[in-house]
């Protein structure tokens, strides 16, 4: 190795090491910040970062009885698991259908489906709220309203899919016709197996949207705590006048969702990988 | 895009397309039997009789619904739907409450029934369609597909409409009927004043279009430039600096003899992985007021007073985008590392014997590579970030806000954003619909011009 060679690569590796400090920092306060005592000190933003005594009573006034924060991480991970999977079953009967088949009509859907893209989401957020309502699925109902929400526009995001079907030889299909497969069988014995990365991929993203969102989701709630995902209510407690109280419960309420969805994130990172590098050489 | 036709000569198609058509339909009804004739007013009936059960009762079906919503439900609707209603809310003679109309059920169901009968029409069209091909089938002497065939055709040769059927009827529920109701809730004044069910509204023409664009006095045209500029302008860094600024990392990270790729690339990943609402929420409070960047700071010495990261205009737009790159690099690096890998090993080879430096190989090889190959990325990228709701509102919320700006908009605001302001804080619809209708033009404008003039949409076997 060269001296030159050396003295680049010791100022990467400095580099990486001011990146990777930069990177975790957040998330080493918000750790911290989660085990400041809500008894002997103050819960909400204070000068100091390390808290004096540790303790865990953010955590426990999570679990305690006047908290819904169960209910409200149930709540999420119920709508996440059951949008995962319905998301996915449509995305992949879309792709196939548009990937796989000729039929009149084909390519208008697909520009019709790109200018609807064009609308920014919120738009439509009032109209939504009157049909949800009046299919009795806000407030009390918002879980399987959100869900409906969720999955019904799901269609629509089959790009990253269709372009892995797209690549998967036609051949294929055509050889099983030959044997007398239908179309049907085709779809469930052969492209689904073949599809594994791409199938993860897409329920990974399904399954990490709905942690995220809070505006729709209020919205639907409308105030009606029980219905409130993690999201939601997290971001009230920052965001109410008494947040000052609150502060340390957020954190702490917000690492328990960050555990578990960053774990299971970063076991199927290379899906994830791959689902987004195909997807942005596809556009 | 390919269709250089003008539009002229597609209007000119289509009629002559509709008189083919109509005129198709009057040969079915002369040459058609009598089970083929009564099909024209009860669908299904030739199909039936034809022995097609499947065929005949999905028609059948199909025009019993139909013509049920549209004369049992819908008409009560459409007849008030040039006016939006007549009757607001009063007191019956014997002092209960009448409701009146409700013009948002007037406009709604009306859309609607006006699809219905557009519907009804087409599934009209096929009914007659698949008579003349039943009689021409049987007069040629040839057997018609039998209903065990007609339900199986489902799963192969008609699999696509199985496919497709749930998909595009959600995505009809829930994207199209709001979205051509809130196109038309633009031309109205539905706001806080006219808020069914106690207060009608109505159609008001441009109003709305006029008041976004005039500059002066009252009008949100002020405001809605200098948010659409600062969208503009956040939507650029946003998206041209994490690109570059990715492909940096990536490439840093990618040099050969650097130890523990993995692990570098899995520590940016981690804002990836940990829901927005976390990292996003947690940053801002790190730099409010009385977060903890000021408390060190001040506390350091470094600082007299706090600094006004959320409330200083220009602060927090830089604040915005600088954070945004944390959230942004890893994406960027992730894709950058997959396609840098892509790039020919025996290109840069050959650079260095030609005595290329690293960074005229970067110049010359990398970035026009990358460019090419992410071209459509970037364009998608751009977008997403025009309507990049969660950064700005977990961040900032819009804010700081001022009284220069109308309608409730701040400063960080994106038309988003203020989108969403106008419809939850303000409910004034009207105005949000037509800025949905701004971010629409806005997002075809750039998308049709970016898309004629990128090279890999142009010519697939450009780089080479």
């Amino acid at each position: 190795m060269t001296h030159k060679k050396r003295i680049s690569h010791a100022i990467t590796y400095i580099v990486l090491i001011l990146i990777s400090i930069i990177w975790l920092f957040p998330f080493f306060c918000l750790i911290l910040q989660s085990f400041r005592s809500y008894q002997t000190e103050f819960g909400g933003l204070v000068n100091y970062l390390v808290p004096k005594q540790f303790s865990l009573d953010s955590y426990k006034y999570l679990f305690s009885d006047g908290c819904q924060y169960t209910t409200w991480y149930l709540n999420t991970l119920i709508i996440a698991c059951v949008v995962a999977l319905l998301q996915t079953i449509v995305v992949i009967c879309v792709s196939y259908a548009l990937s796989r088949m000729r039929f009149t009509g084909r390519k208008l859907l697909m520009n019709v489906w790109l200018v609807l893209g064009m609308f920014p989401g919120f738009l439509t957020m009032i109209c939504l709220y009157f049909l949800l309502k009046q299919l009795g699925l806000t407030q009390a109902g918002a879980i399987p309203g959100l869900i409906l929400i969720s999955v019904a526009s799901s269609g629509m995001g089959y790009y990253v899919c269709k372009g892995y079907f797209d690549t998967l030889p036609k051949s294929l299909d055509e050889a099983a016709r030959i044997d007398g497969a239908n179309r049907f069988q085709i779809l469930y014995q052969m492209i689904v197996p073949l599809s594994k990365p791409i199938i993860i991929y897409t329920a990974l993203v399904a399954f990490m949207a709905p942690w995220c969102d809070f505006v729709f989701a209020s919205y639907v709630a409308f105030g009606y705590s029980k219905s409130y995902n993690v999201a939601v209510a997290m971001q009230r407690w920052v965001w109410t006048n008494d947040y000052q109280g609150f502060f340390t419960r957020f954190c702490a309420g917000g690492i328990l969702v960050a555990i578990p969805v960053t774990a299971l994130f970063m076991a199927l990172q290379g899906y994830y990988v791959e689902g987004v590098t195909g997807g942005a050489v596809k556009g | 895009m390919g269709d250089k036709r003008s539009i002229g000569a597609r209007i000119g198609d289509f009629f002559s397309w509709l008189g083919k058509d109509l005129a198709d339909i009057g040969r079915t009804f002369a040459e058609g039997d009598f089970r083929t004739r009564i099909s024209f007013l009860i669908m299904g009936f030739g199909q039936l009789l034809r022995g097609q059960i499947v065929r005949g009762i999905a028609m059948l079906a199909a025009e019993i619904a139909l013509l049920y919503y549209i004369f049992g439900f819908g008409a009560g609707y459409l007849k008030d739907f040039l006016t939006l209603g007549t009757k607001g809310r009063g007191f019956n003679p014997d002092g209960t409450v009448s409701y009146g109309d409700n013009s948002f059920f007037i406009l709604l169901y009306g859309i609607l029934t006006i699809i219905a009968i557009l519907m009804l029409l087409l599934v009209w069209r096929i009914n007659v369609k698949q008579n003349e091909e039943a009689q021409r089938l049987l007069a040629a002497g040839k057997k018609l597909p039998s209903n065990k065939k007609d339900l199986y055709s489902l799963l192969d040769e008609n699999f696509d409409k199985t496919l497709l059927a749930l998909p595009v009827i959600g995505i009809f529920v829930f994207t199209v009927l709001p979205i051509i109701f809130m196109i038309c809730v633009a031309f109205t004044n539905y706001d806080y004043n006219h808020q069914p069910p106690s207060q009608l509204f109505t159609w008001v023409g441009l109003e709305n279009f006029r008041n976004i664009l005039s500059v002066g006095g009252t009008g949100y045209g002020k405001t809605f430039f200098s948010v659409l500029g600062w969208t503009l302008v956040w939507a650029f860094f946003a998206t041209f600096l994490n690109y570059f600024l990715g492909m940096a990392v990536a490439i840093l990270i990618n040099q050969k003899g650097i130890k523990f790729k993995k692990l570098w690339r899995t520590i940016l990943v981690i804002t990836i992985a940990v829901p927005q609402f976390v990292s996003l929420l947690y940053v801002s409070k790190m730099f409010a007021a009385d977060g903890l960047v000021n408390a060190y700071l001040l506390k350091w010495g470094f600082i007299e007073r706090a600094i006004p990261f959320w409330t200083n205009k220009t602060y927090a737009r830089i604040l915005i985008i600088l954070i945004n790159l944390w959230i942004g690099i890893p994406y960027m690096m992730l894709i950058a590392t997959g396609l840098l890998m892509n790039i020919p090993e025996d290109l840069y080879e050959s650079a260095k014997i030609d005595g290329a430096n690293p960074v005229q190989m970067f110049f010359s090889i990398t970035l026009p590579y990358m460019l090419f190959v992410t071209g459509p990325f970037l364009l998608t990228q751009f977008i997403g970030n025009l309507n990049n709701f969660n950064v700005i509102f977990l961040l900032t919320q819009g804010q700081p806000q001022s009284m220069k700006l109308a309608g409730g908009a701040g400063y960080t605001d994106l038309l988003v954003t203020w989108l969403y302001k106008l419809t939850v804080t303000d409910s004034d619809y009207k105005m949000a619909a037509v800025i949905g209708i701004m971010v629409f033009l806005v997002t075809a404008v750039i998308s049709l011009v970016v898309y004629n003039v990128l090279p890999s949409v142009k010519d697939e076997e450009g780089f080479q």
